[in-house]
C-alpha cells in the first residue's frame, strides 16, 4: 500500500494494531516451539500459534460502526459473519490437537519417564548405538 | 442434510460426491462405537471396498460429462460448501479408495500381530477416518473445508502412528503433530490471506477472482508462499521431511503402506489445484520464483535422500527416505511447467503410491513372518520366503524405473519435460538418483537373495497379506506395459491444470 508509506511509523502501528498483535503471537508461538525442548512448552507455544491465526480471520470481519448479522429495525451495516463461524471450527480443532498432543506426552512420559525431547533423543540414540 | 431418504437408484447417484466422504466417516463413528474388534474390521473393509466403486463411478461421470459441481447440504455455491471434481481429482479419488480398498483387505491379521487387542477396533475406526479426511480433501472445492478434512486426517494419523508396538511410535507420532499442526496452519493463514483480498473461499470462485487482484498485490504472493510452505511440510517437501522418516518407520504396517500410498499425495494434489487452478501459472511462476524454488529443493531431495536412505539400517526406514526422494519426482514434475513434465510428476504420484504400499506391504509379510525389520536380518529370506521376496524385488525395480514397470513411465514423461525445457542437470539428477535407488533396493536383495537365512521363519504369512501384496506387485507390471490410467488419464489432469481455473 503506496500511501502507507507517507504515513508515520506510529500512526500504521495505531491503525493496523490487530496485525501486529497478529505478527507477534505468530512469531512468539513459533519460536517457542522451535526452541523448547519440553513437549509441554512445545504445545504451548503451538496454541499461541494458532491463536494467533484466530485474530487474522476476525479482524478483517469486523466493520467499523457495523452490528451483529442480525436483521433488525435501524441498523444497515453488519459485520461478516463468515470468519466467526470458521474460527469456531478452527478453535476446535485447535482444542482436538492440543487434546491428543497432551495424550500423547502422558504416554511418553510413561514410556520414557520425562518429557524432554532433549533426554529422549539421547535414550533413542543410545538405543540405536546398542543395536 | 442429504436428502438420502428417497433413496431411488437416481437419486443415491447424484449422492456419490457425498457418499465418498459420508461412507467412511459414518464407518469410523460406528466403529468406534461398537469397540469389538471382528466387528470393526468387517466394517473397515466393507467401507473400504465400497469407496473404489464410488470412485470409479465418479471418474466415469467426469469422463462422460465433465466437471461435477455437488452443493453440499442443498446450499449453492459460492456461498455453501461445493465438492467439485474434474479429471485431476477424479483421478486422486480413485487413487486414495483404491489403495485404501487393498490395504483393508490386508490389514486384519498384520494389525491383529502389530497392534495389541483392546486397540484394534479403535486403530480401525482411525483407518475410516484417516480416509474420509483424506477423500474429502481431494473432493472438496471449499479452501476452508480443505482445511478441516486436513486436521480430519492429520490427527487419525498421528493417533495410527502412535499404535506402534515400539515406544518410540509415541515419539514420531508427537513430533508428526507439532509439525503437521503447524503446516495445516501455516495453511490456514495462506487461505485467510487470499479470503481477506478477495472475500471468497469458494476455489473455483477463487480462481476467476485472483486474476483480478494478483498482479503485484503482496497479499497473493504472502498467500501463496504460506500455502505452499503449509503444503510443503504436509508432504515432506525437502527439508521440511524430517517427521517422515520415524512416522514411517515406527507405525504399524498397515498405516504405513496406507499413509506412503496417499496422505503425501493428496498433499500434492492440493499444491497442484493451488499453483495451477487457482493462482495460475503465469502468476504462480513470474510473479514468484516458485519454480527455480521447488526445482533445487526438488534436486536435493533426490539425491540427499536416496544418499541417505543407502545408509539405513532398518528398511522401513530405508523406504521411508525412498519416499522422501521420490517426493521430488513429483515436485519436479510440478516445477518444469511443462505439460509432459507435469503428466510425470502426477503419474509419478499414481505409480510411486502402487510401489511403495506394495514395498511396505512385503516388508510387513516379512515381518509377520519373523518378528525382524532390519536389514541384515532379513538374510536368507528369498529362500524361505520367495512368494513375498520376489514381490519386494519386482516392485523394488519399479522404483529404479526399470522399462515395463509402472516407475518408468513417469520417469520417461519426466526426462522428456526436462528435455523439452532444455534443462539437462535435471535429467542427469533423475539418472543419478535412479542409480542410487539401484544401491539401496540392490542391498536388501543382495541380502535376502545370497546370504544365509539368520532369522528363522517362525510362521507363514497370511494368505491374504500375500495375495493383497501381489495384487499390487501385478498392478507394477500392469501399468508399465498399459499406460491408460497413468498415462492418458495423467496427461488430461495434466492438460486440465496447466489450463487453470480462470475463465
Amino acid at each position: 500500500m503506496p500511501e502507507l508509506a507517507d504515513r508515520s511509523l506510529l500512526e500504521a502501528l495505531a491503525t493496523h494494531y490487530n496485525y501486529w498483535i497478529t505478527i507477534f503471537l505468530m512469531v512468539a508461538g513459533l519460536y517457542i516451539v522451535v526452541a523448547r525442548s519440553n513437549m509441554i512448552k512445545t504445545l504451548v507455544g503451538l496454541g499461541i500459534f494458532q491463536t494467533s491465526v484466530y485474530l487474522l480471520y476476525l479482524t478483517p470481519g469486523k466493520i467499523l460502526g457495523g452490528t451483529a448479522p442480525i436483521l433488525t429495525e435501524g441498523a444497515e451495516t453488519y459485520s461478516n459473519p463468515l470468519p466467526h463461524v470458521l474460527i469456531l471450527t478452527a478453535i476446535v480443532v485447535g482444542v482436538a490437537t492440543l487434546a491428543l498432543g497432551l495424550a500423547l506426552a502422558v504416554r511418553i512420559h510413561e514410556a520414557y519417564g520425562t518429557i524432554e525431547e532433549d533426554d529422549i533423543t539421547a535414550v533413542v540414540d543410545r538405543e540405536d548405538f546398542a543395536e | 442434510m442429504i436428502p438420502l431418504a428417497a433413496s431411488s437408484g437416481m437419486d443415491l447417484m447424484s449422492q456419490l460426491p457425498a457418499l465418498q466422504v459420508m461412507v467412511p466417516l459414518i464407518g469410523a463413528v460406528v466403529t468406534a462405537a461398537i469397540r469389538q474388534r471382528h466387528i470393526a474390521a468387517a466394517i473397515t473393509v466393507a467401507c473400504s471396498v465400497a469407496m473404489p466403486l464410488i470412485a470409479i463411478l465418479i471418474l466415469a461421470e467426469v469422463q462422460a460429462n465433465g466437471t461435477i459441481s455437488y452443493a453440499m447440504g442443498g446450499w449453492a455455491p459460492p456461498i455453501g460448501i461445493e465438492y467439485r471434481i474434474d479429471p485431476a481429482n477424479a483421478f486422486i479419488l480413485l487413487l486414495v479408495s483404491i489403495m485404501g480398498a487393498v490395504v483393508a483387505l490386508y490389514a486384519p491379521r498384520s494389525m491383529a500381530y502389530e497392534v495389541s487387542e483392546e486397540r484394534q477396533a479403535w486403530t480401525y475406526a482411525m483407518y475410516l477416518m484417516c480416509m474420509s479426511g483424506l477423500l474429502g480433501m481431494a473432493i472438496t472445492g471449499d479452501a476452508f473445508n480443505i482445511f478441516v478434512f486436513m486436521e480430519i486426517s492429520s490427527l487419525a494419523m498421528y493417533t495410527l502412528i502412535a499404535m506402534g508396538s515400539e515406544r518410540r511410535a509415541l515419539v514420531a507420532a508427537f513430533q508428526y503433530l507439532v509439525i503437521g499442526t503447524l503446516g495445516a496452519t501455516f495453511y490456514v493463514i495462506g487461505v485467510g490471506l487470499l479470503f481477506s483480498l478477495t472475500g471468497t473461499l469458494n476455489l473455483y470462485d477463487l480462481a476467476q477472482i485472483m486474476p483480478a487482484v494478483e498482479a503485484g498485490h503482496r497479499s497473493a504472493i504472502a498467500g501463496l508462499a504460506f500455502i505452499v510452505v503449509g503444503i510443503g511440510l504436509k508432504l515432506a517437501m525437502f527439508p521440511m521431511h524430517l517427521w517422515l522418516p520415524n512416522a514411517y518407520a515406527y507405525a504399524p504396517t498397515v498405516a504405513t503402506a496406507f499413509l506412503a500410498s496417499t496422505a503425501t499425495k493428496v498433499a500434492v494434489y492440493l499444491l497442484l489445484r493451488f499453483v495451477f487452478s487457482i493462482f495460475g501459472v503465469e502468476f504462480s511462476f513470474t510473479a514468484t520464483p516458485m519454480a527455480e524454488i521447488l526445482m533445487v529443493l526438488a534436486a536435493l531431495a533426490m539425491l540427499v535422500c536416496s544418499f541417505s536412505a543407502i545408509f539405513q539400517i532398518n528398511v522401513k526406514r530405508m523406504l521411508a527416505y525412498s519416499s522422501v526422494s521420490q517426493v521430488g519426482y513429483m515436485l519436479m514434475g510440478i516445477a518444469l511447467v511443462n505439460e509432459a513434465g507435469l503428466t510425470g510428476g502426477i503419474s509419478h504420484l499414481f505409480n510411486h503410491a502402487i510401489i511403495k504400499a506394495c514395498l511396505f506391504m512385503a516388508v510387513g509379510c516379512a515381518f509377520y513372518a519373523t518378528g525382524v525389520t532390519r536389514t541384515e536380518n532379513l538374510a536368507g529370506l528369498g529362500r524361505t520366503m520367495p512368494l513375498t521376496m520376489a514381490a519386494f524385488v519386482i516392485a523394488g525395480l519399479g522404483l529404479i524405473g526399470v522399462p515395463g514397470t509402472a516407475g518408468f513411465v513417469s520417469k520417461w514423461y519426466l526426462v522428456q519435460g526436462a528435455s523439452e525445457a532444455g534443462l539437462w542437470w535435471v535429467v542427469a539428477v533423475i539418472v543419478v538418483s535412479s542409480v542410487m535407488a539401484v544401491f539401496y533396493v540392490g542391498a536388501v536383495v543382495e541380502v535376502a537373495y545370497f546370504r544365509e537365512p539368520k532369522v528363522p521363519v517362525v510362521r507363514k504369512p497370511p494368505t491374504e497379506m500375500v495375495a493383497m501384496t501381489w495384487v499390487l506387485t501385478l498392478a507394477v507390471i500392469y501399468f508399465g506395459v498399459v499406460t491408460d490410467v497413468n498415462g492418458d488419464v495423467a496427461a488430461a489432469a495434466a492438460r486440465e491444470l496447466m489450463a487453470g481455473w480462470a475463465r
